[in-house]
């Protein structure tokens, strides 16, 4: 039996693969040893990317390997953050309670808005997302006594190890690559690969016996989980929570860091999230338009990178066609 | 092993499927002919659970069916494949079968286990035994025709049916494909006793096989039973095998 050829992969591809690791591992190291040499501009900058490439990330693994149309991701990145917010000013909890909360309350918003939607497809599917989504918007905006409305919450106390921007940064880079790590090999498990095929064709799946509604809902749940991880990073981050970050125009920028990055690539979204984070705060400081700077990027991209900048790259270098050996990637 | 009694199903006023009965005896090849339009494609739908009949009852080694999901179905070990390809373009050969075969064995929910090493034994062999060994890590969609749809009976097998259904087997394939895809039933029901039930155009092919016929016509079925009986049956000369010559 040729069970050794079997787990083989392409040559092409197993060098690619390493490539990337190592490519990974000098990002890695350059990313510790950094601070040092950065100005407290320079290291809130990447200490946002970081924290919104993980939010990216998490839409990426229902969107990208689960194709759902997750319109509205950014409420669990909200819910997660306000989760936080709460605790820390309105009870006496310890801190780490409000950590450990904060995820565990958005996977259940997401069980929540979940369930109803799984049991639609495709556009009615993401219709009904951005609906229940914009409802928990609302009830935020709304609530005043308890969210403090549109003011939002601020100088939310954290603990004094975490006050310096240095240990915030090391704090997301750590959360960042642990959750990275987590959602991949999710990815390459059985979960990630029969998700892949729900993606791909859903009646099939159902035919070999998955139980594509329940399977989605677990996807669904767990991309919610790590949107609520990022929003506990954002409140690291800013100390400060407001109705904005579950607005539905903070889904649209997160959907748009996946495109550019490129669904069908595991750190797509992540280099994604860097480009948007940068072009919004260091063209946006130059430039009072940078809406229109980012309406001309996508255009670009649509026309030009369909598959995101690191789908395109990671296409030229394993020296493959576009098609479907490029979108295969998804799966790898 | 399988039943099907007085089965019937309507779209918006339309009886695709008006008076189906069906016996399908365990270890045997049975087939469901009859002209395009006779209901025989919703008839599988209707058996594996994609689409709930108005009335009737099918049962399944003795447990009644009629009401359940297709992965429930499925689980009860019904497996079909489909007349139009129905794979996983965008995954190779190996996994095609495999998610077939992690989902049989209840492992598609594990989530901190690489993939790769999983039901590795299982898989090759369904692939081995459908010769598709050499196509393993290709994607699927980067086959022959013919051999995605060897590929589509693969999945099939990967769930480990004990009733095997095939929806047009060799719909669009040429001659040759099509005598690999007869001596492959004949394989899986001779050596391995799988029961299948298929579909099929090919009358050649058809009274080649199967050892028990069923005639569909205009939803209602005309005749069952063995193929000499089926061949000599009045109604079904007028009907069906008149028409055709």
């Amino acid at each position: 039996m040729s069970t050794l050829g079997l787990q083989k992969s392409k040559p092409g591809a197993e060098r690619m693969f390493s490539a990337s690791r190592v490519i990974l591992l000098v990002l890695l190291i350059i990313a510790i040893v950094l601070p040092p040499f950065l100005s407290p501009y320079y290291l809130y900058l990447l200490t946002t990317i970081m924290m919104t490439a993980l939010l990216a990330a998490s839409l990426n693994f229902v969107l990208g390997y689960g194709g759902l149309l997750q319109l509205h991701h950014a409420v669990f990145f909200g819910v997660g953050a306000y989760t936080v917010a709460l605790v820390l000013t309105k009870t006496s909890w310890p801190f780490w309670t409000a950590v450990i909360a904060a995820p565990i309350v958005a996977g259940f918003f997401a069980l929540l808005i979940g369930w109803f939607c799984v049991r639609l497809r495709g556009l009615y599917f993401g219709m009904l997302t951005l609906a229940l989504g914009q409802l928990v918007w609302a009830v935020v905006y709304k609530w005043r006594s308890l969210t403090g409305g549109d003011d939002g919450i601020h100088a939310i106390p954290v603990p004094d190890y975490l006050a310096s921007p240095t240990s915030v940064y090391y704090v997301n880079l750590a959360v960042l690559v642990i959750s990275l790590i987590i959602l991949y090999v999710i990815v390459k498990s059985p979960f990630g690969l029969t998700l892949v095929a729900t993606r791909d064709n859903p009646v099939r799946s159902q035919s070999v016996g998955v139980n594509i509604r329940r399977h989605q809902l677990a996807a669904f749940v767990l991309a919610g989980f790590f949107a609520g991880v990022s929003g506990v990073l954002f409140v690291l981050i800013e100390q400060s929570v407001s109705p904005s970050l579950l607005y539905w125009s903070k889904s649209a920028e997160i959907l748009i860091m996946c495109l550019l990055g490129g669904m069908a690539v595991f750190m797509g979204p992540t280099l994604g999230a860097a480009v948007l984070v940068i072009l919004s705060m260091v063209v946006g400081t130059y430039i009072d338009y940078w809406l229109l700077v980012l309406g001309l990027v996508l255009l670009l991209l649509v026309l030009f990178l369909p598959q995101g900048v690191l789908g395109f790259l990671q296409e030229k270098l394993s020296g493959r066609k576009t098609g479907e050996g490029g979108e295969r990637d998804a799966a790898s | 092993m399988l039943q099907v009694e007085g089965l019937a199903k309507s779209f918006g006023g339309f009886k695709a499927v008006a008076e189906a009965r069906l016996h399908v005896p365990k270890g045997q090849v049975a087939a469901v002919i009859g002209p395009n339009g006779a209901g025989k494609s919703t008839l599988f739908n209707l058996i594996t659970g994609h689409l709930k009949p108005d009335a009737g009852r099918i049962v399944f080694k003795g447990k009644d069916i009629t009401a359940l999901a297709p992965h429930q179905v499925s689980r009860l070990g019904v497996s079909r494949s489909f007349q139009l390809l129905n794979v996983f373009p965008r995954l190779t050969v190996f996994e095609n079968v495999q998610v077939a075969v992690l989902a049989r064995l209840r492992q598609s929910g594990k989530m901190f286990t690489p993939a790769r090493k999983l039901v590795v034994t299982e898989t090759t062999e369904v692939l081995d035994k459908l010769g598709l060994t050499a196509y393993a890590d290709r994607l699927c969609t980067s086959l022959s025709y013919g051999d995605q749809k060897v590929v589509e009976i693969a999945i099939s097998l990967g769930s480990s049916p004990e009733l095997l259904l095939l929806d047009e087997p060799t719909a669009g394939m040429s001659p040759e494909e099509t005598r690999t895809i007869v001596q492959l039933i004949k394989n899986l029901s001779g050596s391995e006793g799988l029961t299948i039930l298929l579909t099929e155009h090919d009358m050649d092919l058809v009274f080649d096989v199967a050892q028990r016929i069923m005639v569909l016509h205009q939803g209602m079925t005309i005749a069952e039973g063995r193929p000499e009986d089926v061949k000599k049956d009045k109604a079904v000369q007028n009907a069906y095998l008149g028409e055709t010559g």
